[in-house]
């Protein structure tokens, strides 16, 4: 096997709640590689969107290393954090969080303005758009659209900027049966062409039953694994 | 992100709330209007008073009896003999010019059946120097009119018209003043209305005249005032400064308790411009108030706005906005709100100016409020200021918002 794109060892999580410490993640450590598939799946209060945070790089870890496509990314400052996230993660959120006054292009190309990018901008949007199964919805606001077609605008939000991994927390969770299995297929079919390593955190075992594999998190640990 | 695309963002932001962008702005609009109509009203009404101030001549020096600065017995009044010691060019060698005056109020002059009441000067020569009044026909009084103490009149034109019914051809004509017969020699130039009652409802005759004839003081040769024309406006101080010292030694004043006046152009001057600045420091003290308000309230509705958008604001983090990206785009969103209701307020504050002028035109105190280039741009840059500088706070509150609990919050 080649180097793992997510190597997280011996993290630690703990919030402190007035008096008292939570301790979210006790010394977890668990390892992704690129072109994976891979579903987190563990009760409430496991530590399960704790882990999804640092894994997106969106907190810190208390003590513990986390290695993202190389790069250590555990103790970097807030910014540094911001660009890791624009660079190497995509998001897809259960609740799509698209801006509404904006059309779905211009969303599309929000990660690419905050990578700096001064030209092309728009040709990599309608690319991604393109690569979603949105071609003729490019300049629709997400109001005009459908729930599964505008988390397909989400999805070609986190594709955009090629990312490293692709978190993905819940992404059917608001869609009916029908609908959210064609945004699994979407996601399957695009790691088959174009490699992209996913990381899926739910709650839905059907979902988690089409993943290579399901991570299961308890008491802030990984639980067992299963293939 | 570039400021541009900062900009057109927050552009698109404002628009999707008009109503409470355009309530937001109020309280900017109507203090940057305030400003502008103030500022463009006050320059207006000092042009305007200036212009007629400097009409008479800005090197024009009045000397009277009289002091109100001090407690005085034995006031002793001007004469003849003191305006001739101030046309000494060896005593007062700023002063260029000398017009002794008396006057007589409520004189009633006639002419055929019509008569009517008038202002009577008694003048010398140099009279019309000094005050820079010409005459539209005939001839200013001379020296020999004086000295013969002729029963000469020189008519202003409102006088004219009440008398005769037009204000030419009146050469040789005969007017009774105060029922003694007077040849008319001349008719003065129209002066229009001034800050002092109308300058042409007049009768000047020859000063001698007038004091054995018509104005009986009981001094001899005492005058009511002397006209002195300074060399030139710079040498208004000089020439006060002589004057006095050849009144003080005159009139053997003691030290500090002169008995006359001496008031310049530059005094009237003086003062219209204090009367302006507190006029202009009130309003102006409305216009902060105003724009303090506005600013809280721009404060206020960024506060609602950035938590309105907290998740917005989670997910620009989660898709890499950095802390700086977050700031910029709501500072530019307040000033830009700022910035606009400051364009607003000098439009306003323009109309506001232009309808005061309208007004005072209409009542007969012409002026014109003059806006200028450099009240709009302390406007516009004030008003991006008071955005920019409310707006630090909710940006500060957006851009430090933790993304995970942002993206969390409902």
């Amino acid at each position: 096997m080649t180097e793992p794109v997510v190597r997280a060892e011996n993290l630690t999580k703990v919030y402190k709640m007035g008096d008292v410490e939570v301790h979210a993640l006790r010394g977890l450590s668990l390892q992704i590689f690129k072109g994976e598939v891979v579903s987190i799946m563990g009760p409430s209060g496991s530590g399960k969107s704790t882990l999804m945070n640092i894994l997106g790089c969106l907190d810190h870890p208390t003590s513990g290393s986390y290695i993202l496509d190389g790069e250590e990314v555990s103790n970097l400052r807030d910014d540094q954090l911001a660009e890791i996230r624009n660079r190497k993660v995509g998001f897809i959120f259960q609740s799509f969080n698209l801006l509404g006054r904006q059309t779905a292009l211009a969303n599309v190309e929000l990660p690419l303005r905050y990578a700096g990018l001064t030209s092309g901008r728009k040709e990599r949007a309608r690319q991604s758009l393109i690569a979603v199964g949105l071609a003729d919805r490019i300049t629709h606001k997400p109001t005009e659209l459908s729930g599964g077609q505008q988390q397909r605008v989400a999805i070609a939000r986190a594709l955009v900027n090629n990312p490293a991994i692709i978190m993905a927390d819940e992404p059917t969770g608001n869609l009916d049966s029908k609908v959210g299995q064609e945004i699994m297929d979407l996601l399957l079919n695009l790691n088959r062409e174009i490699g992209t390593t996913l990381i899926i955190v739910t709650h839905d075992p059907k979902v988690a039953a089409q993943t290579q594999r399901v991570i299961r998190i308890r008491d802030g640990v990984v639980d067992t694994e299963a293939a | 992100m570039t400021l541009f695309q900062a900009f057109i963002e927050a552009l698109e932001s404002l628009n999707s709330n008009k109503l409470r962008s355009g309530l937001t702005i109020l309280g900017i609009v109507i203090g940057v209007a305030a400003v502008i109509a103030m500022l463009a009203i006050g320059r207006g009404a000092q042009d305007s008073i200036t212009g007629a101030i400097s009409g008479i001549g800005t090197n024009l020096l009045f000397v009277f009896s009289g002091n109100e600065q001090a407690n005085l017995r034995n006031v002793r009044p001007l004469t003849i003999q003191d305006a001739e010691a101030i046309a000494d060019p060896f005593l007062a060698p700023h002063v260029s010019a000398v017009a002794p005056f008396i006057q007589g109020n409520n004189i009633t002059v006639s002419a055929g059946g019509e008569q009517t009441r008038t202002t009577l000067g008694g003048v010398t020569p140099d009279y019309f120097g000094v005050r820079n009044f010409g005459v539209a026909e005939g001839e200013e009084i001379n020296q020999e009119h004086l000295l013969g103490r002729a029963s000469v009149a020189l008519l202003g034109v409102e006088v004219a018209e009440k008398l005769f019914g037009r204000r030419e051809g009146l050469v040789g004509e005969t007017v009774r003043i105060e029922g003694q017969p007077f040849r008319v020699i001349g008719v003065m130039e129209e002066k229009g209305g001034g800050a002092f009652g109308s300058q042409d409802n007049v009768v000047f005759i020859p000063m001698s005249t007038a004091r054995t004839r018509i104005i009986r003081r009981s001094t001899v040769n005492r005058v009511d005032l002397i006209f002195v024309k300074a060399a030139s406006s710079q040498d208004v101080p000089l020439a006060t400064e002589e004057i006095a010292n050849i009144l003080r030694a005159r009139h053997r004043t003691e030290v500090g308790a002169d008995d006359f006046t001496i008031l310049s152009q530059q005094d009237f001057l003086q003062t219209v411009q204090t009367v302006l600045g507190v006029f202009t420091t009130f309003l102006g003290g409305i216009a902060a108030i105003s724009l303090l308000v506005g600013g809280i309230g721009i404060m206020n509705i960024m506060l609602v706005s950035v938590s309105e958008r907290t998740r917005e604001i989670g997910l620009r983090k989660a898709l890499g906005a950095r802390k700086r990206d977050i700031l910029i785009q709501f500072l530019t969103e307040s000033s830009l709100l700022s910035l606009i209701g400051g364009l607003i307020g000098i439009l306003l504050g323009w109309v506001i100016a232009y309808i005061v002028g309208q007004v005072a035109t209409a009542t007969g105190n012409a002026f014109t409020p003059a806006v200028g280039l450099d009240a709009i741009l302390l406007a516009t840059i004030t008003s991006t200021i008071i955005g920019l500088f409310f707006g630090i706070y909710p940006a500060n509150r957006a851009a430090s918002l933790e993304p995970v609990e942002a993206l969390r919050y409902e």
